[in-house]
């Protein structure tokens, strides 16, 4: 499987440094250090419940963290609105369930927000999205409403609709997991070009072939710790940790 | 091409008896002419009954003298006025009361809906409070309170409360200034018209230039520069020719300017407080049935929270909002008929009531009445449900 070309640059992107989450008494998130550089492509797995949406969640302050820092383009994140939508405006972010808005259309789903908090002119904003949609090839069903639309084509919108804020970072959250086989490669293969383009990317995912073709660093996450971070040929070949081994014996079954 | 159930036999085999559709059919129409006869009884057994007691039937009596005094005409109303007046006064009396109804419930609804669920813990409880409270005491009762605990017990005409001398509020009811147009004032209204057209005109040039570039203008200036700036100044320069005919104390009570009979405040109020308890339940279930991804999605596309709620949660509430809002509506104008419990001189006080008492043709007296709610639940229900359809998702 040819792989995609690093570019990733010596600029950090997305730093968390010692985060720390609790859900009352549950410790979710312990000691969570990891640098993201700008250009970097990162996937991370990890069994159910280890915390990964809880961690990707935190960077854009869906979830709030008790301790520790987040660190989003050199701005750190506070409870404060202003910072946090700040901050958001340079964090796009695809969920497992798309969570594309049912009443508006898909040109409107990626208008909405360029229009209203970006100000951007209308004429302006439908042309940018028309440029995305063309890109994830849903152009054509640019006036249909996501009701209207497979899963597949659903979460090509909802990373169109992500792409329209010209984000500098995209989080994917399991962008495949809710899709039926069929679907999944449409989605990958555009995860794939927007890697190929050089977009910073963190994903959670079980595409273990994603992986291989793009990730920089592939992430191994288990109660709430990073347990392993390595490039994917040493993490695949010769994980370290037995927790790694099991987990991967697990998902590649051998 | 192909159709699934082409294959299938429309009807069974056997005889007609076996077939469901057809026996269906035949009970439906067994029970329309079940029903149609005992209507058909009823009407033919009242008639005969009135016939042999010497009462008239018809409708001719609604062109008779009614003679009978109305506490709140909205239209000239005297002594001579007919039986068919007291039905239009009823009428516009029952659609004063439901309109001021609907209004103050939906926006005491929605005001208490939205609080249910805010993070502010006091406002939370305070409108959880409100809820259980006004839905869980009979409306009859809450009338009643606030015809006799609360409205009916302000001090006496001499003793009223008083906004800056102008309003006055006592056991006799509501006392506000009366507005007298004088000549000219013709003007300031023509100036009013016109500044509202320019400001649509506006909002709608403001609309096709943020499509162009992207800004806005203040129209929170604008607007109400033209809509009330214009009219007000026009008003000014022709010589101010309103005049206010101010209520004063003229002996026990007090005469000129508007008076709001105790008995429609009383109705008013607890129309609108009773049915805004059930609206805000409608509304927070209606916001809570938005799956919370949308949210989500929403604060990840950066967009904040007041435009949240706007752009993506409250459209996408309606859908489940509207349809039970048109019950209550229905229920809010229904209910207004307990009205007679206080005297405030609705449709059914006065027409079912009084010209009832007088004239005696239940029948006719009855069915108009009955006519009337159906008439107007099924206007509301229509208005409604249009707007459903142009607010519905289109899904596959
Ligand atoms: N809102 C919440 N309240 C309490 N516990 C939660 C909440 N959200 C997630 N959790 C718990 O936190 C853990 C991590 O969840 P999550 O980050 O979703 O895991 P993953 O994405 O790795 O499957 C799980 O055990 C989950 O049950
Ligand atoms: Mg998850």
């Amino acid at each position: 499987m040819g792989s995609v070309q690093t570019t990733s640059s010596d600029i950090p992107m997305i730093e968390l440094q010692r985060l720390n989450k609790w859900y009352g008494e549950f410790h979710v998130l312990r000691d969570i250090d990891l640098t993201v550089r700008k250009g970097e492509r990162i996937v991370i797995c990890g069994p159910s419940g280890s915390g990964k949406s809880t961690m990707i969640r935190c960077i854009n302050h869906l979830e709030e963290h008790q301790a520790g820092d987040v660190i989003v383009n050199g701005i750190t994140m506070t409870r404060d609105v202003k910072r946090v939508e700040q901050i958001r405006r340079h964090v796009g972010m695809v969920f497992q369930h798309f969570n594309l808005f049912p009443h508006l259309s898909v040109l409107d789903n990626c208008c909405l927000s360029p229009v209203w908090v970006k100000k951007t002119p209308r004429k302006k904003a439908v042309d940018t999205a028309m440029m995305y949609l063309e890109r994830v090839k849903i152009a054509d069903q640019a006036h249909k409403y996501p009701g209207q639309l497979s899963g597949g084509q659903q979460q090509r919108v909802a990373i169109a609709r992500s792409l329209c804020m010209h984000p500098d970072v995209m989080l994917f959250d399991e962008p495949t997991s809710a899709l039926d086989p069929e679907m999944i490669k449409e989605v990958l293969d555009v995860m794939i070009e927007l890697a190929e383009e050089g977009m910073t990317m963190l994903c959670v995912t079980h595409e273990m072939g994603f992986a291989r073709t793009v990730a920089d660093r592939v992430i191994f996450m288990d109660e709430g710790q990073i347990i392993e971070e390595n490039d994917p040929e040493t993490f695949f070949n010769h994980p370290r940790s037995p927790r790694t081994r099991a987990f991967l014996g697990q998902i590649l079954g051998h | 091409m192909l159709r699934p159930f082409d294959s299938l036999p429309r009807r069974g085999r056997g005889p007609l008896w076996r077939d469901p559709a057809a026996r269906a059919l035949v009970f439906q129409v067994l029970l329309l002419i079940g029903l149609a006869s005992v209507i058909g009884l009823l009407v033919h057994n009242t008639l005969q009954n009135l016939d042999a007691r010497g009462i008239n039937t018809g409708f001719d009596f609604l062109d008779n003298r009614a003679g009978f005094s109305i506490s709140q005409t909205l239209i000239s109303y005297d002594g001579n006025s007919t039986y068919g007046r007291t039905f239009v006064i009823g009428l516009l009396n029952t659609l004063l009361v439901s309109a001021l109804g609907i209004v103050a419930a939906t926006i005491i609804g929605f005001t208490v809906g939205i609080a249910r669920l805010s993070p502010n813990y006091l406002l939370a409880k305070l409108a959880t409070v409100y809820v259980e409270l006004f839905r869980n005491i009979p409306l009859l009762l809450q009338i009643l309170f606030w015809y006799i605990a609360v409205i009916r017990s302000m001090p006496s005409p001499r003793q009223s409360l008083s906004l800056g001398d102008m309003v006055f509020l006592n056991g006799r009811g509501l006392f506000v200034p009366a507005p007298e147009p004088q000549t000219g004032f013709w003007f300031s209204v023509a100036a009013l018209l016109a500044g509202s057209v320019a400001a649509m005109l506006m909002a709608r040039h403001n609309r096709q230039r943020q499509s162009r570039t992207g800004r806005r203008l203040p129209m929170g200036w604008i607007i109400p520069a033209l809509v009330l700036g214009l009219p007000v100044m026009v008003f000014l320069v022709s010589g101010s020719p309103l005049q206010w005919d101010v209520p004063a104390l003229k002996g026990f009570n007090f005469s000129g300017g508007l008076t709001v009979l105790p008995e429609l405040l009383a109705l008013w109020i607890a129309l609108s407080i009773y049915t805004a308890a059930f609206i805000a339940e409608i509304v927070r279930s209606g916001i809570q049935s938005v799956p919370k991804g949308q949210t989500e999605a929403a604060r990840a596309l950066s967009l904040p929270p007041r435009l949240t709620m706007n752009q993506v949660i409250i459209p996408q509430a309606m859908r489940v909002i509207i349809p039970q809002m048109t019950s209550q509506y229905l229920n809010l104008i229904k209910n207004s008929s307990l009205a007679t419990a206080i005297g405030y001189p609705d449709l059914v006080a006065v027409f079912a009531g009084t010209t009832l008492n007088q004239v005696g043709q239940s029948v006719e007296i009855m069915a108009m009445t009955m006519a009337v709610y159906l008439v107007l639940s099924l206007l509301v229900s229509l208005l409604m449900n249009i707007y459903n359809a142009r607010t519905a998702l289109r899904e596959r």
